[in-house]
C-alpha cells in the first residue's frame, strides 16, 4: 500500500508536466521556434521558416507530453520520442551544417528548458511548493532524455551518412583516365583492401576493352603501404589486362616502398614498373612507336 | 632493461577498417618516435600483414602497440592477440610461399623480415600472439634477452 502511494506520488509530478504540455503546447512551441535549436533549419522566408520551426516545435512538445504521461521521463526508448525521430534528425543534420558540434547542439537543446520551465512556474502559481519543485524536476528529466535523444539521433544519421559514403568513397576514388590513345591509367589514392581493389580491378579492365588500349597504367603514388596483399592484387590485374591484350604498367613507386618489397619478399618481376607516372607514359609512348622528347633535354619528360 | 617511453595504445582488429585505423596509428607513432622514412615504411608494412593474419586467419582480436626503449635506443613493440584456431606447424607457417587463405604467402615470414625483432607463440585451439619489435636506429647492443 504505502509504495503504491509513493509511485502514484511520483507520477503525480510528470503527469501533472503531461498536462502542462499539452495546455501550453501552442505558447511553448512559439517560444521555441525562436530558440538557437531552429534557426536556419527552415526554408528561405521569414514567415515560411517560422511556421515550420513552431510546427516541429508543436511535435516535440507533443511526443514529451506522451512521453510524460506514460511517466517515462528518463527513458529514451520511451514510445513518445518516435515520432519526432525524424524531425529532431533533420534538426539536428542542419544545425551542425551550421557549422555546430555535437556538444554546441546539445547545449540548444539544453536552452529549450528554461522558456519551458518558466511557464511550467508561472503556471502552477499557487500550488504547493514542494509539488511544483516536484514538477520542475520531472520536466528537467525530460528535457534532459531529450537531450539524450537528440544526441544518440544526430550520431546514427552520421554514423549511416559514413557507411552511404564508403561505396561513393570508393567508386570516386578510381578514376580511369586516358593519357594518349591506346594508353589508359588509373591513379590510386589511399587503402587498397579487399573491396576497393576489385572495383580498380574492375574500372581499368573495362577501361582497357572499351579503349582497346594497349597500355594500362596503374599509379600508386598515393598507396601509402605496399604490403602482400597490395602486391597480389597489382600482379593479378597486370595478368588480366595482359590477357585483354594489354601491357600493365606500375608506376608511383617510392624508394621507401621499393626497399619494403624487396625485403617482403614479394616478386614484382613479371610487371613493368617505372618510378613515376610521366616515366610509365613516356615507356609506353616509345612502344607505341611515338618520338618522346623532353624539352631542352636529352632524358624522357 | 626496457622501459616504455610513451603511452601504449590497444587496437581491435574486427574489420577492414580496423586494418586501416592501426596502420595509421603505427604510422604516426614510429613517426613521433623518430623512425626514418623506410623504417616506418617497412614497419607498418609488416603490421598490416600481422593485422590481417589476426583479422583474416585468428577471426579477429586486438594489437597493442607500446613504445620502448632499450640502452638509450626508443622503439616501437606491437603485440598482436587472437584466439583463432592457432597455427599447427609454425615452421612449416613461417615459410615462404606458405599460404592457406589463398595469398602470396609472404604475409608471415615477410613481416619477419622486415622488423628487427620477431617472436610467434601459437598452438591449436588457443590463438595465436605475434610480437614484433623495430628500434629506431636499428637492433640496440648489447641485447639483454629476459
Amino acid at each position: 500500500m504505502p509504495e503504491q502511494e509513493a509511485a502514484a506520488q511520483h507520477g503525480a509530478p510528470a503527469r501533472e508536466v503531461g498536462d502542462f504540455l499539452r495546455r501550453r503546447r501552442e505558447r511553448i512551441a512559439r517560444r521555441w521556434a525562436d530558440a538557437g535549436l531552429f534557426r536556419t533549419v527552415f526554408g528561405v522566408s521569414r514567415s515560411a521558416h517560422d511556421d515550420a520551426a513552431v510546427e516541429t516545435g508543436r511535435a516535440v512538445v507533443d511526443a514529451l507530453a506522451s512521453v510524460a504521461a506514460e511517466g517515462r521521463v528518463a527513458d529514451p526508448d520511451a514510445d513518445g520520442f518516435a515520432a519526432v525521430r525524424d524531425q529532431l534528425a533533420r534538426t539536428a543534420a542542419a544545425r551542425s551544417r551550421a557549422g555546430l558540434t555535437a556538444g554546441q547542439v546539445s547545449l540548444e537543446v539544453d536552452a529549450l528548458r528554461a522558456p519551458a520551465d518558466e511557464l511550467l512556474v508561472a503556471d502552477l502559481s499557487g500550488r504547493p511548493d514542494t509539488f511544483v519543485r516536484e514538477c520542475a524536476t520531472a520536466l528537467a528529466v525530460l528535457m534532459g532524455t531529450l537531450r539524450l535523444v537528440v544526441t544518440e539521433t544526430e550520431l546514427r544519421a552520421r554514423q549511416e551518412i559514413v557507411e552511404r559514403q564508403r561505396p561513393e568513397l570508393m567508386e570516386a576514388s578510381t578514376p580511369v583516365v586516358r593519357l594518349w590513345r591506346g594508353v589508359v591509367a588509373v591513379p590510386l589514392v589511399g587503402t587498397l583492401d579487399g573491396a576497393r581493389s576489385q572495383v580498380v580491378t574492375e574500372a581499368l579492365l573495362d577501361a582497357v576493352v572499351q579503349q582497346r588500349a594497349r597500355f594500362a597504367i596503374i599509379d600508386i603514388t598515393g598507396v601509402p603501404t605496399v604490403d602482400s596483399l597490395v602486391a597480389q592484387h597489382l600482379l593479378r590485374t597486370a595478368e588480366a589486362a595482359r590477357l585483354l591484350g594489354a601491357e600493365c604498367v606500375i608506376s608511383g613507386i617510392r624508394p621507401a616502398i621499393a626497399q619494403t618489397i624487396v625485403r617482403l619478399g614479394v616478386d614484382l618481376g613479371s610487371v613493368t614498373t617505372r618510378a613515376t607516372l610521366s616515366d610509365a607514359l613516356g615507356h609506353a609512348l616509345r612502344r607505341l612507336g611515338a618520338d618522346v622528347v623532353a624539352p631542352g633535354g636529352t632524358e624522357s619528360p | 632493461m626496457e622501459t616504455a617511453g610513451g603511452a601504449s595504445a590497444c587496437l581491435p582488429i574486427r574489420s577492414d577498417l580496423d586494418l586501416v585505423w592501426v596502420r595509421q596509428h603505427a604510422r604516426q607513432a614510429a613517426a613521433q618516435l623518430g623512425f626514418g622514412l623506410v623504417a616506418q615504411t617497412k614497419l607498418v608494412t609488416a603490421i598490416s600483414e600481422l593485422a590481417r593474419n589476426t583479422l583474416v586467419h585468428g577471426g579477429g582480436g586486438q594489437v597493442e602497440c607500446t613504445p620502448v626503449s632499450r640502452a638509450g635506443v626508443r622503439g616501437l613493440r606491437l603485440t598482436f592477440r587472437d584466439e583463432g584456431p592457432g597455427i599447427a606447424d609454425l615452421d612449416r607457417a613461417l615459410r615462404d610461399g606458405h599460404t592457406r587463405g589463398g595469398g602470396l604467402g609472404m604475409g608471415l615470414s615477410g613481416a619477419r623480415r622486415l622488423v628487427h625483432e620477431f617472436e610467434i607463440d601459437s598452438c591449436p585451439g588457443t590463438g595465436t600472439t605475434v610480437t614484433v619489435t623495430s628500434w629506431v636506429t636499428g637492433p640496440p647492443r648489447p641485447r639483454e634477452e629476459p
